[in-house]
């Protein structure tokens, strides 16, 4: 398994390490920085590097590299999945101004990931339905994929042992689930319900996937006209967003970024709302909507700088979109009832909507 | 070596933030502490300056580690580990350091332990020093402690305590909490490491502990298992089913090391699943994995159901096994769900691969690290399978804002899942690659194309097309590759492309790409007479730039002027000459030799021998077209999930995956004793069903069977472990001892037990309070606890005594239960009572609406309100599993299913097709009849487009067609499904089955037990209902019972073999009684057969289907008779 673990930092320093067996030294480290030259990006540094004499197992997050190092044949995942959770504890435990409440303590409980003996004053249980629709919008407006991922984080303050049923109206929805280990899986294999002790505090209860055999609808279009013209060194460059099938609500936080391709040097914009910044050096494009109004649409409309004397760039950018609706879950997925046994008192419960982008895209 | 679990990092980590917040932490640190220099760069050399400062620097915390204040202590200890995690040298602390090991504060005892495991194999004699404290922490009444002694201890190497490390493994494996044995376990690796001389004893302590009962154990120790001995299989045998059972509840780290494990232990002990290659077992299996409710149990059936008719039979600990990993494809843990994914891919019959596909794809929304790794995997896979990812084809699309290392491996995914139908999409799609900014992946992308191309006849011009396009791209390495690939795709098929082989040949003028430029001049060199104009002014060009060309191309100019010189002398003579002049003087060997080398061979001269003459077949002799094939192709000899897997190379450690055996080996070695317990109600028949080849009881009581049955009741009441009945029911003879199962057991039948078993409860946690607590919170005090141990200890006879009472009683209820639901028994309809009694309750209570965010109305909950609304869609899912059950628990005697002929082979001219009915749900229509068609063709030519056409159904009879068959090859055996709504009548569905040259009528007959599904309700309804049907509904019949059908079991299968029907608990002895409903009007049919005495019995069937029970009652007597 895991023999030694190396935190290094943006700047190439191993500024953390921890050995669980005997010492290796930090001079294997040398073949992940050369991996990771050769890689240019950080997201590319292959998550396996093979040495003469280890295995180099990294992942890559809040860009910091933690990497394990491995003497003999392990399962990857089993590496990675561990080195994200840890990753994932150092998290809770510095960012969250609760210490102590996140560390896990249940080893020698009944439910282990449930400590005993929780008491709360108010006791209360609210469940975040989040949806996030991963599409690939091309040229012409259509979709060429649209999925929903979801899921269900759940921050749950209650006392004592409580055991929860979570139903849904129309669980026929979700095409595939991932659960957190406190959900009884033949409870919902035989009724559709969701049946469990709940850890205490902040979980994802559930991870779902509504088939992409649904049609999903797509709450956004983005009208586009980016044209390079071969002879001038200007280009032309036009973007709108407009509501789609939005169920009747706002869409907002919208944001839309774009790479554009090496040979585009400026950008002259003039957006009809929110603000935009070209980085003329990532030849990044950002441009924070806000909220659509159905009535105004926004748009961004300018100039591009050619580089003078090269041909126009054959890539068209892609378009890559963010933005969120309050109070919808997009796949119509709806919470039936919470039922709380176990425990006499009466919780306060209260379920959110929302939907999402996630990957995004609109091909130009 | 320690099984990594989440919480183990964050139990390490000092409770300040700030000692771990890594270097942000340490200017804080040196700001808080301004009045000490700076300890970490002590041992830096280039500090050189502040080196004698440091020794004072160190002195300090030598004298804050002696101090009497427990605090200061702390804080010393607090900056030695920051300096460790920081990979300062902090080893001269040791002597200072290793003192506090007896200190009496927890925290600073844990951050001594962190320091002593990092330096005691550096400073062997000072860390004996410390072995007393653990030898006696050892001892200490508080599991934690003995738990922490032995992590310790076992963590430093230091070779002269190996008799004493063993020695505490031996007796931690003993020990009463399951959490100190896990900590033996993991300490078995680490003493293996160091001195692997005690394997021996050590396979002992491994055995000792895989018996272990405990889901906390079974993960840490199979791991140690496979460290030390993973060779040793034949330890496994009497624990497989256990493991397999105990599975679902062990913690995911260990669920992993187990599957994996298991999946060897399998390829070992079964037959592979796939030997006889039956289309019939896919079909039949895929429609079944169609439908919604599926149950593992239907699987088994199926499995029994083809043994009759096939040599080879699935071991029932092989399905076992596939039946208890299937669940955890819905975990969380991607490292989990790959382990299931390998073993189903490595172990299951084909036809049941497909499931792993979604819960892949799944993953493919992870991190990217993971979607690298599953990628591979599914690359792999997509190879052999690729039928089972083509529903998923989307997901792998690739985004431009993908990492490259993940766009290169969708592609390689996308590539291996391209045929003839979705090869257009495919193409579209990688034409928007082609414009990515991303030039590596426009690279493997063309390269994909070729491949596509290569594989894949039908578009190959087209590709061809689309790559010479690109010869225009402005961007040369677009160009390059595409060079490559055209010249790879030119070699099939040259002739018909002379035209390409000019284009290219003007690029040589332009691109520089020293590989394109090879490619190129190999090309028409090659094939040099397609185009006789221009290949010798290419190589006019090239003579001209010879000098400047990079050695690849070099060497394709001199094959160029060889291949020339031969074909086109007169031409090309002279500059041949001049080329291979100026190779003689290049800088580089390779070429001067090719030069000297080519020279002696084409041009004839008196001293160059026999070769001279073939010259020309040297030179231009055919040459096999490359085949472009992915570099994943047969990586599947590597266990799927494995490193050696990911890297293509065996890595240190691995165990081959083994091949299945041709004979299985003996299967009665994975025989566990029924222990004593099971002696309750229905002693009997537990005796019968042991001696069957079947599963042991412990596996057949946490099927999905039992707990359908328990958890109804058990909802509120069952513990955290969701299919803990399980283990209480398998491990609650002697485990009530521990935590675990102190709690996994509780399920309760109505309030009484259920008030009794909170208050209890409530006790238990009381004594476990401490327990987990000390696990990470950092203020609990070593007092505190051992008071609590104190406290428990003294609580605990009195709480055992309870629990085992309870225990014992469950242990009856499940045990009932899992026998009635094979062999019937009275207890059961004692069980069955229980849900109508509360049903009434929940629907009166209404919750909250969810939708908004009031407070719920103060209502109370009453805790009869248990049983969930949907009782009667469990009950439902309950039926279900109680018919497949049938079959498969009865089948091993007599003929599970019966199959009837529908065409001969001399009336279908060598193709024979038979049929039987599935008794499954049929996907998408309820009120249609499964009827699963095997189809073989015994005729020496292929079968095309087998399909049902004109059917002519009565009126009202519908029929539902099974999906064409393309085409069956000769000796093949195809087995579809079709649904048929018989309405409820015997009559004959007619249709024709047409091949793509003959038709033949056929027809299917439905025996009238076929014509309806079991329904699942207890004995008060099905007097009531039976009150309801009498008079003209009832048919009564006597029967005299043949001397072999007078046992409980034989006259259930009978019955249930001549009908599809579910039976019904049934409270006296002598009777027995079956309910189902017809499929297409729902009509209720109620069956009761009452033994008299000797071999007289009565039968009545209860039906408003007149006609239907008649036939029934014919039916089930002519059964009854056999």
């Amino acid at each position: 398994m895991i023999h030694s673990l190396f935190l290094i930092n943006a700047s190439g320093d191993i500024f953390l390490e921890k050995h669980w067996k005997s010492v290796v030294s930090r001079s294997v480290c040398d073949y992940f920085f050369e991996a990771q030259e050769r890689a240019s990006e950080a997201e590319n540094v292959p998550p396996v590097i093979p040495t003469p004499h280890h295995y180099l197992l990294s992942v890559y997050r809040h860009k910091i590299f933690f990497v394990a190092v491995i003497q003999s044949e392990v399962p990857p995942l089993f590496v990675i999945e561990f080195l994200h959770r840890v990753v994932d504890t150092f998290q809770d435990y510095f960012g969250s101004t609760n210490v102590g409440d996140q560390l896990p303590t249940g080893q020698l409980s009944v439910v282990p990931w449930r400590r005993t003996g929780v008491k709360y004053t108010n006791n209360e249980a609210y469940f975040d339905v989040i949806e996030e629709i991963d599409a690939i919008i091309d040229k012409s407006g259509s979709t060429i994929t649209a999925e929903i991922q979801g899921v269900i984080d759940a921050c749950v303050k209650l006392t004592g042992m409580p055991d929860l049923t979570l139903s849904f109206m129309n669980p026929r929805l979700l095409d595939d689930v991932s659960f957190h280990p406190c959900v009884r899986f033949k409870r919902w294999e035989s009724e559709r319900i969701l049946s469990f002790i709940p850890p205490d505090g902040n979980f994802r209860l559930l991870s779902y996937h509504v088939s992409a055999q649904n049609l999903v609808a797509i709450p956004v279009y983005v009208k586009h006209n980016i044209s390079f013209r071969d002879s001038s060194s200007l280009g032309r460059f036009e973007i709108t967003v407009g509501p789609k099938q939005t169920m009747g609500k706002t869409v907002e936080g919208v944001m839309v970024t774009s790479q554009m391709p090496k040979g585009v040097l400026n950008m002259t914009l003039t957006p009809s709302q929110g603000t935009h910044i070209f980085d003329p050096v990532t030849k990044l494009l950002s441009w924070d909507v806000g909220k659509i109004n159905p009535q105004k649409l926004p748009s961004l409309k300018g100039s591009m700088t050619l580089q003078a004397g090269t041909s126009k760039p054959d890539e068209n950018p892609t378009i890559n979109l963010q933005f969120k609706i309050q109070q919808l879950a997009i796949s119509g997925l709806k919470v039936n009832r919470l039922d709380m046994y176990g425990e006499k008192y009466k919780p306060f419960k209260g379920i959110k909507y929302m939907t999402k982008a996630g990957k995004f895209q609109v091909r130009t | 070596m320690t099984l990594p679990s989440a919480p183990a990092p964050s139990r390490r980590i000092p409770p300040r933030p700030a000692a771990m917040a890594a270097s942000p932490a340490y200017g804080e640190e040196k700001g808080g502490s301004s009045s000490l220099g700076e300890p970490e760069y002590g041992h830096d050399p280039a500090s050189g300056g502040i080196f004698s400062s440091d020794y004072k620097r160190h002195d300090d915390l030598k004298e804050m580690l002696d101090s009497n204040k427990d605090s200061l202590k702390l804080e010393a200890m607090k900056r030695i580990v920051a300096m460790i995690a920081r990979g300062k040298n902090a080893s001269d602390l040791f002597p200072a350091v290793v003192k506090n090991v007896a200190c009496k504060n927890i925290e600073v005892k844990k951050l001594v332990y962190v320091y002593l495991v990092r330096y005691a194999e550096e400073q062997q004699d000072l860390a004996l020093l410390s072995i007393s404290t653990f030898q006696r922490g050892l001892k200490d009444p508080n599991q934690l402690i003995r738990a922490s002694a032995l992590r310790v201890l076992s963590s430093i190497r230091v070779p002269i305590i190996v008799p004493i490390m063993m020695l505490a493994i031996k007796e931690a494996a003993s020990d009463m909490s399951p959490y100190v044995r896990k900590t033996a376990a993991h300490a078995i690796p680490k003493l293996y490491s160091l001195d692997s001389d005690q394997k021996d004893q050590l396979i002992e302590v491994i055995e000792k502990l895989l018996a272990d009962k405990t889901t906390l154990v079974a993960g840490s120790v199979v791991m140690a298992f496979e460290e030390v001995c993973p060779e040793r299989i034949d330890l496994i045998h009497k624990n497989y089913r256990k493991l397999c059972n105990l599975l679902i509840d062990v913690e995911e780290w260990g669920q992993v090391v187990i599957i994996n494990m298991l999946t060897r232990y399998a390829r070992t002990q079964f037959l592979s699943p796939n030997q006889n290659e039956s289309l019939l077992e896919e079909s039949a299996e895929k429609a079944f994995y169609g439908s919604e409710e599926e149950d593992a149990k239907d699987a088994k059936a199926e499995a029994a159901s083809l043994a009759k008719r096939k040599p080879y039979v699935m071991d029932p600990d092989h399905r076992l096994l596939l039946r208890n990993t299937k669940p955890l494809l819905q975990s969380r843990n991607a490292a989990v769900v790959m382990a299931v994914a390998q073993l189903y891919f490595h172990l299951a019959p084909k036809a049941e691969v497909g499931v792993i596909a979604k819960a892949l794809v799944r993953l493919l929304r992870s991190h990217s690290e993971v979607q690298y790794v599953v990628l591979q995997n599914v690359a792999t896979m997509s190879i052999k399978r690729r039928g089972m990812f083509e529903p998923y084809l989307k997901s792998f699309y690739i985004r431009s804002t993908d990492p490259t290392q993940i766009k290169i491996l969708k592609l390689e995914v996308l590539t291996n899942l391209a045929n003839e139908t979705n090869i257009s999409t495919i193409l579209r799609e990688f034409q928007t690659y082609i414009r990515s900014m991303d030039k590596d992946f426009v690279a493997a992308t063309i390269q994909a194309i070729g491949r596509c191309a290569t594989n894949i006849g039908k578009v190959r011009d087209t590709c061809l097309n689309g790559l010479v396009q690109l010869l225009s791209n402005r961007d040369e390495l677009v160009v390059a590759e595409s060079v490559v690939v055209i010249k790879k795709l030119l070699q099939m098929q040259p002739a018909q492309h002379s035209e390409i082989i000019k284009h290219m040949a003007k690029l040589t003028d332009n691109i520089q790409v020293p590989m394109a430029r090879a490619s190129i001049l190999w090309l028409i060199g090659e094939y040099c007479e397609h185009v006789p104009k221009i290949a010798p002014d290419v190589l006019r060009k090239m003579a001209k730039s010879f000098t400047n060309e990079e050695d690849i191309v070099k060497l394709q100019v001199i094959n160029l002027a060889a291949k020339l010189y031969l074909t086109n002398s007169k031409q090309s003579k002279l500059l041949t000459q001049y080329v291979l002049n100026l190779a003689k003087y290049d800088q580089n060997y390779d070429i001067r030799d090719r030069a000297r080398f080519i020279r002696q061979l084409i041009v004839p001269t008196e001293k160059s021998g026999a070769l001279n003459k073939y010259a020309k077949k040297l030179f231009l002799a055919q040459k096999p077209a490359p085949i472009l094939e992915s570099s994943f192709k047969d990586r599947d000899h590597f266990q799927l999930g494995s490193l050696s897997h990911l890297l293509n190379a065996k890595a240190v450690g691995y165990q081959e995956l083994p091949d299945w055996p041709d004979e299985a080996p003996d299967p009665s070695v994975r025989n566990v004793e029924v222990p004593e317990w099971t002696k309750c109600t229905s002693r009997e028949k537990r005796k019968e069903k042991v001696e069957k080849p079947f599963y042991s009881d412990s596996e057949g009581e946490s099927g999905p069977t039992e707990s359908a049955d328990s958890e109804p009741e058990s909802v509120s009441e069952e513990s955290g472990s969701s299919s803990s009945s399980s283990s209480s029911s398998s491990g609650s003879e002697e485990e009530e001892d521990e935590d675990e199962e102190e709690g996994s057991g509780e399920q309760s039948e109505d309030k009484e037990e259920e008030e009794e078993k909170r208050l209890k409860r409530k006790e238990k946690e009381g004594s476990q309070k401490a327990a987990p607590g000390s696990a990470g919170s950092p203020s609990e005090e070593e007092e505190e606890e051992e008071g609590a141990k104190k406290a428990k200890k003294k609580k605990a006879p009195q709480g055992r005594k309870g629990h085992a009472e309870t225990s014992s009683e469950e242990a009856s209820a499940s045990e009932s239960s899992s026998s009635g639901s094979d062999s019937g028994s009275e207890t059961e309809a004692k069980q069955r009572k229980a849900p109508p009694s509360s049903r009434a309750g929940p629907k009166e209570i209404s919750l909250l609406d969810l939708d908004d965010f009031t407070p719920p109305p103060p209502q109370p909950i009453p805790s009869s309100s248990i049983v969930s609304t949907s009782l009667v869609t469990d009950l439902e899912g309950l039926t279900l599993t109680d018919t497949s059950l049938a079959p498969a628990l009865l089948s091993p005697a007599f003929g599970a299913v019966r199959t009837y002929e529908l065409l001969h082979r001399m009336a279908g001219e060598g193709l024979s097709v038979e049929y039987c009915f599935s008794r499954r749900p049929f996907p998408g229509d309820p009120h249609m009849v499964a009827v699963q068609i095997q189809i073989s063709n015994n005729t020496d030519a292929e079968v095309k487009s087998l399909r049902v056409s004109e059917p002519k159904p009565l009126s009202g009879m519908r029929i539902q067609e099974f999906p064409e068959i393309e085409r069956l090859a000769p000796g093949d055996t195809a087995s579809v499904v079709m649904g048929i709504d018989f309405c409820d009548s015997t009559q004959a569905a007619n249709f024709q089955l047409c091949t793509h040259t003959r038709h033949f009528y056929v027809s299917i007959q439905p025996p009238v037990g076929e014509l309806m599904a079991p329904v699942f309700m207890s004995e008060n309804e099905f007097k009531k209902e039976q009150g309801k049907l009498t008079g003209m509904s009832e048919i009564t019949e006597k029967v005299t019972l043949p001397e072999k059908c007078r046992s409980d079991h034989a006259i259930v299968q009978q019955v249930t073999s001549a009908a599809n029907v579910g039976r019904v608990p049934c409270g006296a002895d002598n009777e027995y009684r079956f309910a189902a409903k017809t499929v297409t009007s729902g009509s209720l049919v109620l069956i009761t057969l009452e033994r008299r005495e000797g071999a007289a019995a009565q039968l009545t069937v209860n039906s408003e289907k007149m006609v239907i029970g008649t036939m029934l009652v014919k039916d089930i007597v002519q059964a009854l008779a056999q």
